[in-house]
């Protein structure tokens, strides 16, 4: 009887967790978000988060857009080769980096650099009294730690994204004219004549709740880290993996929201 | 004939209760913290003594009891109410728990411009913030200069000046020491003790320090109180402590293996 139930425990007990920790991550989120309206704001952590988040992690998602584009391409052209729509790759770069692969991509990089980060850094602060310290310095510590980055994250990413979609489109077109042949006028032409403004706003909303959910894995592993060194490690990988899986999920539901018929 | 007024102390702490799971760790804690007193506990690890620092401060929530300060119950009273009453409290921690991602100086400030009330004007800007830091580090025996460094090129009774520094910022009346010693060699505790002593006179505050150097609660302290399991088991006067009376304080302080304090391995 027991090896059959056994497991169904064990999986009741596994969703009654993940249930609990979503709406715990809930909460902290609404708490952190009911500060914006409430003074005073911590301008000064909000921009050392922007320019963190947005500026510095710009090489990484730069890098990785314009090789996307260009592997989408490269791997288009060889995969439609058979069909003889080559044609069709200017169409198929600009939309799989507007609509996917820029959000999506930015979004990793930046869960892996900022979201471990934040995690690391908040937890640090955890496990040394730090964030003690905030509190008995009358200040609160999710004012002051949590909702700044938050903003930051939510503003950041929509402008990684944009970059990114420009030097994906740009890693696409360079590898179509320079090695497999397209003129110049005819790919910008193609792409111009794909490209919709709503693929654009939609990676953009996309990538807005990525850096909202980065920046909210980020705090509230960090912020509930627990036990000296190992806990702060722990706390990073579980930012960063939580923040990657959710950032797929949001993504194939923001997808089914906006484009499914 | 009529009965004289009887002061309110300070802090009064009624039946605190706290516990993490099945382990109680404060059980019903009395403590009455007169104006003006330095109050030192004592007690070994895990017998609650920084709980009960963490209860008073609003970082733990207790399970049950009363913390009142100047008669007024800080558990009942609403969140902004709780915010001014807990102005008033400065605080030292163990490991001073600068904020690494600050300038000495800035952390300073820090406190300077947290613990301004607007009662007193409008808070100083950051440069003025910093002048005043400087004038606080030299008030515990550090030269302004080190405010341009960070607290990781820092010894650990530097650590703990700042941390001074720093808790003493907003002129409290209340002050909380948590361990201020450990670390630190006997010339730099007494040092540290001294600074201690001298800040809380200035500022005419009630202090409680929570320690195990006896050395140190007696240089702190004019009461003491030991916490046992929870429960606090002894109180008196500090310089009582080495000779209390009470079996339990006497093998503490004089750290006897022998006696009713027996030392239990977890299971």
């Amino acid at each position: 009887m027991n090896a059959v139930l056994d497991p169904i425990a064990a999986l009741g007990r596994a969703a009654l967790g993940l249930i609990k920790q979503a709406g715990a991550l809930a909460l902290f989120a609404l708490e952190a978000l009911s500060h914006l309206v409430r003074p005073p704001f911590y301008w000064r952590i909000f921009f050392s988060s922007l320019i963190e988040t947005g500026f510095f992690s710009l090489p990484v998602v730069a890098l990785t857009a314009l090789f996307s584009g260009a592997v989408i391409a490269l791997q288009s052209y060889v995969g439609f080769g058979q069909y003889h729509v080559q044609s069709a790759i200017a169409g198929i770069v600009v939309l799989a980096v507007t609509r996917e692969l820029g959000p999506v991509l930015a979004g990793l990089m930046v869960a892996g650099r900022v979201g471990a980060a934040m995690s690391a850094q908040i937890g640090t602060m955890r496990v040394t009294d730090q964030i003690d310290a905030l509190t008995t310095l009358s200040t609160n510590p999710m004012k002051y730690l949590v909702t700044p980055r938050l903003l930051a994250g939510t503003l950041a990413l929509p402008c990684l994204v944009l970059v990114a979609d420009i030097l994906g489109v740009m890693g696409g077109f360079t590898v179509s004219v320079a090695k497999l042949g397209f003129s110049p006028s005819t790919y910008i032409t193609a792409t111009l004549d794909s490209l919709k403004t709503m693929d654009v706003v939609v990676g953009l909303v996309k990538a807005a709740v990525f850096g909202f959910l980065i920046a909210l894995l980020g705090c509230y592993n960090g912020y509930n880290s627990r036990g000296g060194a190992e806990g702060v490690g722990s706390a990073t990988t579980a930012a960063v993996v939580g923040a990657s899986i959710l950032l797929l999920l949001f993504d194939y539901l923001l997808t089914d929201l906006f484009f499914s018929q | 004939m009529s009965t004289p007024p009887v002061s309110t102390p300070k802090i009064r702490i009624r039946g605190l209760h706290k516990a993490f799971g099945s382990k109680i760790v404060l059980d019903g804690v009395d403590l009455d913290v007169e104006t003006g007193t330095s109050m030192v506990i004592i007690g070994g690890s895990g017998s609650g003594k920084s709980v009960l620092l963490r209860c008073i401060l609003g970082l733990i929530e207790p399970d049950a009891g009363t913390i009142e300060i100047d008669g007024e119950n800080l558990l009942t009273a609403s969140r902004s109410r709780q915010d001014v009453l807990r102005r008033q409290i400065g605080m030292l921690f163990q490991n001073a728990a600068l904020f690494d991602s600050m300038s000495v100086g800035e952390n300073v400030a820090f406190g300077i411009r947290a613990k301004h009330s607007d009662r007193n004007g409008p808070p100083p800007s950051r440069t003025q913030a910093l002048q005043m830091a400087g004038d606080l580090l030299k008030q515990v025996g550090l030269d302004p200069s080190v405010g341009d460094l960070s607290p990781s090129e820092l010894s650990g009774g530097m650590q703990k000046r700042v941390g001074l520094a720093r808790a003493i910022a907003g002129n409290p009346n209340i002050m909380f020491f948590d361990e201020p010693t450990t670390g630190l060699d006997p010339i730099m505790g007494a040092v540290i003790d001294g600074l201690i002593v001298d800040c809380v006179q200035k500022l005419g505050s009630t202090a409680i320090a929570i320690t195990h150097d006896m050395a140190s609660a007696q240089r702190i302290g004019n009461r003491a109180a030991m916490l046992y399991h929870g429960r606090l088991i002894w109180q008196g006067e500090a310089s009582e402590l080495m000779h209390s009376g009470n079996a339990m304080v006497d093998q503490f302080t004089h750290g006897r293996r022998e006696g009713p304090i027996t030392m239990e391995l977890r299971k």
